[in-house]
């Protein structure tokens, strides 16, 4: 975008502010006034160490994420109860396997490559969503995703489409627009099933009630306790706090629950004219914490189940490698690995 | 999909094409969270929702595709035993494939160049399939001419799968096409990959000595009735619900 680009603050390189003796002081400056001019930074723009790291560990928890959430749904592509529920499932969970690729992607962009991150995943160093770590028992539980999982994630990620890192901010526009679409294919099977038999009304009460209180602290610890905050709001990765964040996204569901004709599991929620809300019942963060720390019904399982698949899937990405370095001398794979031929 | 008129659709035509192509979909469906990187799993699940679109207009000609997916018993399904065997490693994906992509291209290639019921869905249908040959062609190469490990899982799946290459060319019902000819395509351009991917076409019989049949007959192999109550067990549980 020639306007873009014209309107932006000169910048030195991160190349060149380490192969010349540049002021560090005078390429802070440049960045946060970037910043503040709500610009986009970019893979070859200077850029502090401490927000190259924030935005890889946030983009990496994001794609494992992605990736580690199509188990949880895939859990139910072979039971799908008919042929067009089939499709528009299949279709979700390849939209999540291509939502990790432009996420990967993007974190490569900061000079982190794909294998990295998942050598960091599978040895437990990085995290991904905890909400994850939940089962998906019956199929009410694939709308129940859909409409509260995926408007939690839609509501944090909506305001990433702004985030000040170009590469990432684009990724999430494109990503966003597919999970809003997952979001409304969730309501439309919870709104089947709550409008069918007294059997499947029940699944999907069943449904929302087990997963409103998790959905909820996908935003996050409040924000008093959040330990990487106010650093990423300064940088505008981040741009609303997860006690906003969450409000906003209460406010949502409760009207979207009685269009459903289903209640959400909280004797506490009112809504407070004075203040424009819904208040909202106190949150289990004993439950968060715990799940984050391991203890989830499936943490075990999902991460297990990820390096099998990666484990399992090594000789093939070997071969991929191996074939292409004998028949193109191209150093990229069919598979995205970094191959043998590269490293050697 | 314009269906032209169900009446002329022969039903027996319909149910084996659109079978093929309902139940190798759910087993690509099976792979998802386990494939070898990223890329498959979104090629898998492309090639899975492909036929899953073809099964749903082929059953719709002849019926309400749910009730002819999820209330059928085993033997009344048409498909061929190839698309039911389970996924085993990736190799025995690839081979699948390999095999059944080939074969249908050209079919569905004959068909589309005819004026039968099935030339509209042919025609959107053979270039998806391109798509899925091409995958496999190219997997095949991959893991025939990659390392030692791969070839010998590529050369294993290959004779594996072998024995179920020879149903695809028993005449169907409806079918106006020259089942000869389009075998000894088959062969030739399957022997063709094969040679490219460092690996040579199997020996031993391509059909089993069963005189029973085989899919086209709704004979079925064993793991094809779990494959079916899996898919089927939540459809069933609910009668009459809709979802």
């Amino acid at each position: 975008m020639a306007t873009a680009a014209a309107q932006r603050t000169a910048r030195p390189e991160a190349d060149g502010a380490r192969n010349t003796a540049g002021d560090p002081a005078e390429y802070q400056r440049v960045f946060d006034a970037a910043v503040a001019a709500d610009e986009r930074i970019e893979p070859r723009d200077w850029m502090p160490d401490a927000y190259r790291a924030t935005l890889v560990r946030q983009i990496a928890q994001h794609a494992h994420s992605e990736i580690i959430g199509m188990q949880p749904e895939a859990n139910w592509i072979t039971r799908a109860p008919s042929l067009r529920r089939k499709a528009i499932l299949m279709a979700k969970v390849q939209d999540e396997a291509g939502h990790g690729l432009y996420l990967y992607s993007a974190a490569e962009t900061l000079g982190t490559s794909r294998d990295e991150l998942l050598d960091k995943l599978h040895s437990g160093r990085q995290k991904y969503s905890s909400i994850f770590n939940y089962p998906t028992l019956t199929w009410a539980d694939v709308g129940a995703i859909g409409w509260l999982v995926d408007g939690a994630a839609i509501t944090n990620q909506v305001p990433l489409c702004r985030c000040s890192y170009g590469p990432y901010a684009r990724a999430m526009v494109r990503i966003c627009k597919e999970e809003s679409f997952h979001q409304r294919q969730g309501y439309e099977l919870l709104l089947a099933l709550s409008q069918g038999t007294p059997e499947q009304h029940a699944m999907a009460q069943d449904a929302v009630d087990r997963w409103w209180w998790p959905s909820l602290m996908m935003f996050g610890p409040p924000d008093d306790e959040s330990q990487h905050s106010a650093q990423s709001m300064e940088w505008k990765i981040k741009r609303h706090s997860n006690d906003e964040l969450r409000q906003r996204f209460v406010d949502i569901c409760v009207p979207q629950a009685e269009s459903l004709g289903l209640t959400l599991p909280d004797p506490d929620l009112k809504w407070n004219e004075e203040r424009g809300h819904h208040e909202f019942g106190r949150i289990d963060w004993t439950e968060f914490w715990e799940v984050l720390k391991g203890n989830g019904p499936c943490n075990e399982q999902r991460l297990t189940q990820r390096k099998r698949a990666h484990d399992e899937g090594a000789w093939v990405r070997e071969a991929a490698a191996a074939h292409a370095a004998k028949h193109t001398g191209a150093t990229k794979a069919a598979g995205h690995e970094t191959t043998g031929a590269e490293r050697a | 999909m314009t269906a032209t008129g169900s009446a002329t659709v022969p039903v027996t035509a319909a149910l084996a094409l659109g079978d093929d192509a309902l139940v190798l979909s759910h087993r690509l469906g099976e792979w998802a969270g386990h494939a070898p990187a990223l890329e498959e799993e979104v090629a898998l699940a492309n090639i899975a929702l492909d036929l899953l679109g073809q099964a749903r207009v082929l059953l719709s000609l002849v019926g309400d595709e749910d009730e002819l997916a999820y209330l059928r018993e085993e033997r009344s399904f048409r498909n061929l035993q190839l698309v039911e065997q389970p996924n085993g490693d990736f190799a025995h994906t690839i081979a699948r494939q390999l095999y059944f992509s080939t074969y249908q291209h050209l079919l569905h290639a004959e068909l589309a160049a005819g004026d039968g019921p099935f030339a509209p869905l042919a025609a959107k249908a053979v270039k998806e399939v391109a798509y899925h040959r091409d995958h496999a062609e190219q997997w095949t190469r991959r893991l025939g001419d990659g390392t030692g490990t791969s070839h010998e899982r590529m050369r294993r799946a290959c004779a594996a799968l072998w024995r179920f290459t020879g149903e695809m060319f028993q005449p169907v019902e409806g079918l106006d096409v020259d089942w000869a000819a389009l075998e000894s395509r088959w062969l030739e351009s399957v022997a063709e990959v094969l040679d490219r991917a460092t690996l040579t076409v199997p020996e031993g019989p391509r059909t089993g000595a069963w005189s029973a049949g085989a899919g086209r007959q709704g004979i079925h192999t064993e793991p094809f009735g779990r494959m079916l109550a899996e898919m089927q067990h939540l459809h069933r549980s609910h009668p009459g619900a809709s979802w």
